[in-house]
Order: structure tokens, then sequence, then C-alpha cells
């Protein structure tokens, strides 16, 4: 195991120098998140519905299509120049490719997170320093989970014709119950009620990972294999 | 060593593959010569493990580890820097750090890429990029390569010296299949011939002490019975 997580940990660091040199997708995902995070300040009616109520839906919706550009972009990088050829011959368990990957957007949706959420904070005026701890747990937890499935559909898709718009069709129905539990959560977080409300969700979206993170990492090569 | 028996592969209706077998020891090169849509890189393909062969079935001794695969495309990473090219997927072979930069030098220096070793690989030209190609496949130290069309893009020093190359690769007991359709360009280096027509190898014994022009004969003649 030490070794899968070696070869993926080298994958994860060559796909963020990539895309650090190009910065394509990050620049993408950010400028997203900017303009959707202000069309929805500017275009809503601050009497009629209060921003703690619409908020964490918008957080949610701006946070999910982001991580979209990223998966989409996962596995295209290794279609140029065949790549991913090279990845399939070399002698590393075809997890770590998967785990590499994952890693890698892990840490590219959590810096478009990063900038999306003091944003937020801003444009909907919402007080998230005082639950800024627990807010981050329901993130980082969410993320987990759409994001390993989504490396999984990224694989999956990157080799069919129409591949940006194959993985949203298959992906969001999967992003429906983590993305419910997540709206779910930040919206008690937002409102003041008491953490052992959030326990629930917390729950739930923690065995969302454990189960979809295992299913892929064990279903992944079967996805990559001819 | 490397072993194919009764290979069949088809796409569709189409037979790519049909009963292939031979038999590489080490310091053995055998020279696939055959027209388009012969079936040579399905060939390489089944023997690196990219395919899955719908009949038969190839071994080479070492696996995966074992093999260094030139193909039409490079499996680079544009946005990297050759170096970081090379020792990307050197990493990926656990190939260890001092040997990789005795390694990285010696085959930078004899490819003539040392000057280039900073540079993108984007900002390469075609004949640049297929030596860093050549470099990538060798940075492992493989003990059998596959070769698909190697040659194309190299201006004329380039191409002596990858013969060079591969000539001490065969001499220190590697094995080599490089697939070509051009006759001239493979026949020094082989020790054995095979001409290839819809999937089948029409011939394949050893070269001899023929040169191009008798090889070119025997291949109009085993091909298109001219």
């Amino acid at each position: 195991m030490a070794d899968v997580w070696r070869h993926a940990w080298r994958l994860a660091r060559k796909d963020l120098l990539v895309e650090f040199r190009s910065r394509t997708a990050i620049l993408s995902a950010v400028v997203f998140t900017v303009l959707v995070l202000m069309v929805f300040n500017f275009g809503r009616d601050p009497t009629a519905v209060a921003a703690v109520d619409l908020a964490p839906s918008i957080l949610w919706v701006t946070f999910t299509f982001a991580a979209m550009l990223a998966l989409n972009r996962a596995f295209q990088l290794e279609l140029e120049n065949q790549a991913l050829d090279g990845l399939l011959l070399a002698p590393i368990h075809r997890a770590s490719i998967y785990l590499g990957k994952l890693v890698a957007n892990l840490i590219f949706v959590a810096t478009v997170e990063g900038v999306g959420l003091p944003l937020f904070a801003l444009f909907f005026n919402v007080p998230i320093l005082p639950v800024l701890g627990p807010l981050l747990a329901v993130i980082a937890l969410a993320t987990v989970g759409f994001v390993a499935v989504g490396t999984l559909f990224s694989a999956m898709t990157a080799r069919t014709r129409f591949a940006e718009l194959l993985l949203p069709v298959l992906l969001l129905p999967f992003m429906i119950p983590p993305l419910i539990w997540a709206v779910l959560a930040t919206a008690a977080l937002l409102a003041g009620r008491p953490l052992s409300e959030l326990a629930g969700w917390l729950r739930l979206l923690a065995a969302f990972d454990i189960v979809f993170v295992t299913l892929a990492f064990f279903l992944f090569p079967a996805t990559v294999n001819e | 060593m490397l072993l194919a028996e009764g290979l069949r592969h088809a796409f569709g209706s189409v037979r790519a593959l049909d009963d292939v077998s031979f038999t590489l020891h080490p310091g053995q090169t055998l020279a696939v010569f055959g027209p388009n849509g012969a079936g040579k890189t399905t060939l390489l393909k089944v023997l690196a493990g990219l395919l899955r062969p719908a009949g038969g079935h190839a071994r080479i001794d070492g696996g995966r580890r074992a093999v260094g695969w030139i193909g039409h495309q490079p499996q680079l990473y544009a946005h990297l820097t050759v170096r970081e090219n090379l020792r990307f997927w050197a990493s990926l072979y656990d190939v260890p750090e001092a040997d990789l930069e005795r390694r990285e030098a010696d085959l930078l220096g004899r490819l003539g890429l040392l000057e280039h070793g900073d540079r993108a690989v984007r900002a390469l030209s075609r004949g640049l990029v297929q030596r860093v190609a050549i470099a990538r496949a060798l940075i492992h130290d493989p003990r059998v390569l596959l070769l698909d069309e190697p040659f194309t893009g190299l201006d004329r020093t380039a191409a002596e010296e990858f013969r060079r190359v591969l000539a001490e690769q065969a001499a220190g007991g590697r094995v080599t299949v490089l697939v070509t359709h051009n006759v001239e360009e493979g026949t020094e280096l082989a020790s054995d011939v095979a001409f290839m027509r819809a999937g089948r190898f029409v011939q394949l014994e050893p070269r001899g002490g023929r040169g191009a022009v008798e090889i070119a004969d025997a291949y109009r003649r085993a091909v298109t019975g001219g």
C-alpha cells in the first residue's frame, strides 16, 4: 500500500505542477466561482428571501460546477500525447492513478473553495467566522465525496466523444445526496443551530465518502483497462 | 525473453492480428515491416499489455517494468520541461536517484538534448520532442523495447545516434521489436525480419547478411506479390 500512495503522490504532484504552469483550469474555475457568486448576489431580491436562507444552496451550486471544470480536465490531460498509455504501461498499481488524480483534484477544488468562501461571506453578508471550523468540516466531507465519484467518472468519460457533456450527466445524480446533506448542514450552521444537529449530516457525508472512495478505488482499474 | 503465441485481435469485423507467434531471446531485434493497417501497432499494443488479445497470449520476462515503449505519440507533458518529464516517468519506475542522474545525463547528451533540458516540451520542435520520447522510453533501462515508427521526425544525425543506441541495447542483451513501414529504416538494426499483411506474419526469418535492398525486394514479393 505504501507503493500505491508513493506513486499516487508523484502523479498528484505532476498534475499540480502542470496546472501551476498552464493555469488553464484553475483560472476558469476561479473566474466562474466569482461570477456565479456575483450574479446570485446582484440578481436576487434581498427583501424576498433572506440571504441566510438562500446562501447555502448558492454556495454548493457554485462549488459543484467549479469542481466539474477540474474533473473534466483531470484525464483530458493524460490524453494529450497519449500519456495515459504511459501510465498504464508503468509498473504501478492502477489504483495509484486514481488516488493521484483524487488528491490533485481535491487540492484543486480546495483552492477554488478557498477563494470562493471569503467571497461568499462578503457578498451574502453571512457570519462564517463563528462557525468556521464546523463549516470547513462540512465542506471537506462533501468535497471528498463528489470529487471521489467525479474522478472515477472522469476516467470513464475521458475517452468518449462529448466527454465534457457526458461527465455532468453521469455525475450529477450521484452528487445529489452529498449536496443535499451539505446544503442542510451549511444552512443549520449559518442559522446558528447547535452543532449536535449537524452530527447526522456529517455522519452521512462521512459514510458516503468511505463507501464511494472505496468503491472507486476498486472499480477504477476496470475503467482504464482497454 | 519475449514470447508471443497465437495472438489474435479484431476491431469489429477487421482482423488486426491473426495467429501471430514468435519468440525473441536476449540480444535479438525483430523488425516488423508492413503497409498501413497491417496490424503492426496492434501487435505492439498487445505485446505491451495495452490491448488484451482476443486469443493467444504474450509474455515478457520482467513484466511491465521491463518494457520501454515508443508509440505514435510522445507520452510527454507539454507544460513540463524535458528533465521534469524524464524524472516523472523515472519516478514511476522507482529508478534510484544516483542511477537517474547518470542515465539522464547520458541520454540527454547522446540525443543532443543537453541544452534543451530545462525547456518546456511544448517549446520544442517535432524532432526534438521525438528525441525526448526516446529518452523517456530508455530512462528506466528497459530490457525489452517496443518501438512504433521510432524514427519519425528525427533528422539524419539524431537517427544515426538512435541507431547506435539501439545497437548498444541489443549488444547489452536487450530485446527489441521495431515496427515500421519503411524498410530502409529498420533493416540494419534487425537480427530478424517479419513481413506483415492483414494481421498475419506472411514471412518471419533471420535477416542473415541481407541489406536494405534485398529485404525491400523480399518485402515486396511477400506483401504485394510483386
